[in-house]
């Protein structure tokens, strides 16, 4: 059974959460991760360079 | 023949460029392999939340005096369930949206009754009690105006309601036998049998939870242990999870509504906001049809990024 | 039987149109046209890869049943990688509807691919929501007797009881997942019919 116990999150996040509070603008910080991740995440796809593909020039 | 003259917004060039290896298979792979090792990552380190669901039998012991109220006023039909509409009674007419009352046209489908329901019968499925079966048997012969006069006789005591060695007391005189029904209730919902009684209403299966559900969120028990969580409406709770965790967050704009007016002081606010957000998604989904909106991606040229190498040749 | 007997049943025909619409070197393309090459692609099948992983979780969550995650440590592991992998799917499906909305990916008769694309968010949107109030725990309590309100008002309450346990989970486990696979499966033989958007056309530096 020892193995199962090992299954428990290693930094659960039970407690209560904090939340940010600006003008009518209330989100929890854990929300307000995810959206500043996304628009991160968004924002490297357009800027970061993607590998290039070896392109070859064949027009078909 | 004439040809239709070239939209930008709708027309696509067509493309005579060049071709460039691509492996779809191997992209989906990949693709699948790297998100099942995040999942399985973030489940590791953060795992997920499961507060423990509470029960009429909790919430009668950690506060009697809530629930005995509760309770009366399910009596008294002063409570959210009694005065509700549809599509639970008949109570009050619901939301409308000018001559729009949506909830009343689709009619009462989900009967509750909170004497009968709530009160009344799972009194009547606990075993024989001699000074119940007599509170029951005047209650039910009593007419409708007698029975008000009692419990509205029993509610002007109920500010002054105590709690002692079991017994729910108020000082209020004529009351017939509405202190017993609020006592015998009070101890069914603390011996935990009234959770069976409302779920149970069905016969031996259910996968209805309407009753005890309804019942929990007319007292402020569940309503104060989730204003510890944030999850209240006011606090944006419909895109807050219990305790740290991220939460339904693509819900923002429809709980932002509700914080600002003339929503935040609406009572057909369900109502507007719904509207409002159901026209928002039409609007959405209709972008590629709508001039003006179908011309901002190629005005603010954040394209010009995406397709860099190919404007550079 | 003659040839344009054959020629004239339906199962032909529609095998023909099929073939003609997306013929396997479509459906199954090894080459793409070169201006695919940035990040921002990688949002759509990442969207799918999430997708995948919150039906495997979901389907080893319906083995055992409801309840199963509240009183097992390998239900509730089971339980966190379903949550996790939904949080990536919602993530990575608003990053890809953010570019496709920037590409103007709409254009060329690709209208269809945009709407079924945003069909499949908001039945995403309430897949999730069903799974939230699906819980059996404190969490759907409160969120099931707070959006009664809302879906009560719409007069859809009616029908749709956010309160009945075993109707939100069928719709949770069955017809809506059912819709999202097959909305996503349309949406996607859709791009693979029409091929991706080509860039906007621009003549001394402003486009057509």
């Amino acid at each position: 059974m020892a193995f199962l116990w090992s299954l428990a999150a290693l930094i659960p996040l039970d407690n209560y959460g904090h939340y940010i509070h600006w003008g009518v603008i209330d989100i929890s910080v854990a929300n307000f991760i995810v959206v500043v991740l996304m628009v991160l995440a968004f924002l490297a796809a357009l800027f970061l360079p993607f590998p290039g593909r070896n392109r070859r020039k064949e027009s078909r | 023949m004439k040809t239709k003259p070239f939209r930008p917004d709708v027309d696509a060039p067509e493309y005579k460029g060049a071709y460039a290896p691509y492996d779809i298979i191997k992209e989906g792979t990949i693709a699948i392999v790297v998100v099942g090792l995040l999942v399985v990552l973030l489940a590791t380190l953060f795992g997920s939340p499961d507060e423990r669901a509470i029960t009429i039998k909790a919430w009668s012991n950690a506060d009697p005096i809530d629930f005995a109220t509760t309770a009366l006023g399910e009596l008294n039909g002063t409570t959210i369930t009694a005065q509700y509409g549809a599509p639970y009674n008949t109570a009050a007419p619901g939301q409308n949206l000018g001559p729009l009352r949506l909830a009343q046209f689709a009619g009462v489908t989900i009967p509750v009754n909170t004497v009968r329901d709530f009160v009344i019968n799972p009194l009547s499925s606990l075993p024989y009690d001699r000074s119940l079966s007599a509170a029951l048997t005047a209650w039910k012969g009593a007419s409708a105006s007698q029975q008000g006069t009692w419990v509205s006789n029993y509610t002007k005591g109920a500010t002054k309601m105590t709690w002692s060695n079991g017994i729910i007391s108020d000082p209020a005189s004529n009351t017939g036998p509405v202190p017993t029904m609020i006592n015998k209730l009070t101890a069914m919902a603390r011996s935990g049998a009234l959770d069976q009684a409302l779920v149970t209403g069905n016969g031996f299966y259910t996968t209805n939870y309407t009753k005890p559900l309804l019942f929990v969120a007319d007292g402020t028990y569940l309503a104060n242990l989730a204003q510890k969580q944030h999850l209240l409406g006011s606090q944006w709770g419909m895109m807050n999870e219990t305790g740290s965790y991220p939460g339904q967050a693509w819900l923002w704009l429809y709980t932002f509504w509700y914080q600002v007016s003339p929503f935040s002081s609406s009572s057909n606010a369900d109502l507007q906001v719904s509207a409002v957000m159901g026209l928002l998604s039409l609007l959405l989904l209709l972008l590629p049809f709508i001039p003006g909106l179908r011309s901002i991606p190629r005005k603010l040229k954040v394209y010009r990024l995406i397709w860099r190498e190919y404007y550079n040749g | 039987m003659s040839t344009a007997e054959i020629e004239k049943q339906w199962t032909t025909r529609l095998r023909k149109r099929a073939h003609g619409h997306l013929p396997p070197e479509k459906l199954l393309p090894d080459t793409q046209p070169a201006y695919v090459s940035s990040w921002i692609y990688v949002f759509g099948v990442t969207t799918i890869a999430a997708l995948v992983m919150v039906i495997l979780s979901g389907i080893i969550l319906a083995l055992r049943g409801p309840q199963w995650w509240h009183s097992s440590s390998v239900g509730h592991f089971v339980n966190s990688t379903h949550l996790w992998s939904v949080e990536i799917f919602f993530f990575a499906m608003i990053v890809h509807l953010w570019g496709k909305f920037f590409m103007a990916a709409w254009r060329g008769g690709r209208s269809l691919t945009w709407v079924t694309g945003v069909v499949t968010f908001l039945t995403s949107v309430g897949t999730a929501f069903t799974g939230y109030v699906s819980q059996t725990n404190f969490d759907s309590q409160w969120i099931s007797t707070q959006a009664k309100d809302g879906i009560n008002a719409t007069g859809v309450g009616s029908i749709f009881n956010v309160l009945n346990l075993g109707q939100m989970l069928m719709w949770h486990i069955v017809l809506l997942p059912l819709a999202a696979v097959i909305l996503t499966a349309v949406h996607v033989l859709l791009v693979r019919v029409k091929g991706v958007v080509p860039p906007f056309e621009e003549t001394n530096g402003a486009s057509k």
